[in-house]
């Protein structure tokens, strides 16, 4: 079953449990044979029924310890801006979809998610155009993310501190 | 009541006489602590510790996606960085967990597996105010001297949680008073793309190695070592 996975993190995002639960956006993934739709919701005050979409097979929760397993079984993952989630998603080799919440302003968390959208890591909305992206993206432009390189710090630090 | 008169001005004159001898003496110690500074700073490109041994780390692990990012980072170390003293903030409690099986899957490849686990109070909670962030750090240093000195680490390892900062004061202090060299290695988080975080700023001039993720931010901060991403 196509999955789309939805998280918050440890904050809250009401606005885009909102918009992704609403008729339009439901119809626009199933549309693209999206079947699932599992939501993390964190703090927030919007914890949709799982008959509430009549479409699509909808299960939510507010925290676990892990979301890779989510993660892992996602076709999709829609993520707030926050680092943690976004790398965690692309380490996973998801396609990810950030959507920006644009009341949150200044959040330096957003630059990475930024910087990671221009070098086409990922694709980048806001609440508003999230049933627009959903509807006209094209998962094929995105690039591969590779996993960061502890060991050339490793190399550094030896050959900086002379450890053998 | 002359005698009491001439008494008091003969005093105030010695109370002058100290209060500026005091202030030549200040002065100096000031002037000695600033070239010291300096002098510890500079030279710590130049220090191998791993060259006598192995190295003492003190590791600062933040909490949540700092702690993440250091525990990949401390993966890639070999056995030669022992043994290893992980600071968390006393708030936090998602930290330890991660440490303790990061470091119980470690000790398989490495029979000689040391670490251990101090608590400091947190210098900053997240969104706390920058006044109060000032009170807060200097009741963290008050503990961070005490951890410091004891500990003797030869390089301190973090990666931008407000607790660093008070735990390179007192690593730098330990330098300045000529009892120990102690490296400073900053890795700005891979969040970071364009600024630097506030313990990124404070940290960037005193630090011997100061790591940026992302090329924009090596551009603007010469100093800084860029290897790509490395968490």
């Amino acid at each position: 079953m196509k999955t789309v996975f939805v998280t918050v993190g440890t904050t809250s995002f009401d606005e885009l449990i909102e918009s992704i639960t609403s008729p339009e956006t439901v119809q626009a993934l199933t549309a693209r044979g999206y079947e699932r739709l599992v939501l993390q919701v964190g703090r927030g005050s919007l914890v949709p029924a799982a008959d509430s979409s009549p479409h699509v097979t909808l299960e939510a929760y507010r925290f676990k310890d892990s979301i890779a397993e989510d993660i892992e079984q996602a076709d999709l993952v829609i993520s707030h801006a926050g680092a943690g989630s976004c790398l965690e998603s692309l380490g996973a080799g998801k396609s990810l979809l950030v959507v920006v919440n644009d009341k949150l302003m200044n959040n330096h968390q957003l630059e990475m998610a930024r910087q990671l959208h221009m070098d086409s890591h990922l694709l980048y909305c806001t609440c508003s155009t999230l049933t627009e992206t959903l509807r006209t993206m094209d998962l094929s432009v995105l690039q591969p993310f590779l996993p960061g390189q502890p060991k050339n710090f490793a190399h550094f630090l030896d050959k900086a501190l002379g450890v053998q | 009541m002359c005698f009491g008169h001439f008494w008091s001005s003969g005093a105030a004159v010695a109370v002058m006489a100290f209060l500026e001898g005091a202030v030549y003496a200040a002065g100096f110690i000031c002037l000695l602590f600033i070239i010291r500074l300096y002098y510890i700073v500079k030279t710590g490109s130049s220090y191998k510790p791993g060259a006598k041994g192995p190295v003492a780390v003190l590791v600062v692990a933040g909490s949540g996606g700092h702690t993440t990012e250091i525990l990949r980072l401390m993966e890639s170390l070999s056995a030669g960085y022992t043994p290893r003293h992980y600071v968390i903030a006393d708030t936090d409690r998602m930290s330890e967990e991660k440490i303790c099986s990061f470091e119980s899957s470690k000790q398989n490849s490495d029979s000689e597996s040391q670490f251990s686990i101090c608590r400091i109070p947190r210098s900053r909670e997240v969104l706390q105010s920058w006044s109060s962030s000032v009170l807060s750090t200097l009741h963290a240093l008050r503990f961070s001297l005490p951890l410091v000195f004891r500990l003797r680490p030869d390089v301190v390892l973090c990666n931008g949680p407000g607790t660093c900062v008070p735990l390179c004061v007192a690593a730098l202090l330990l330098g300045i008073l000529g009892m120990k060299k102690v490296l400073i290695v900053y890795v700005e988080s891979i969040c970071r793309v364009q600024t630097l975080s506030l313990t990124g700023k404070i940290l960037y001039p005193i630090s011997d190695y100061f790591f940026v993720q992302w090329s924009s931010l090596r551009d603007k901060y010469p100093k800084s070592i860029f290897l790509g991403r490395i968490v």
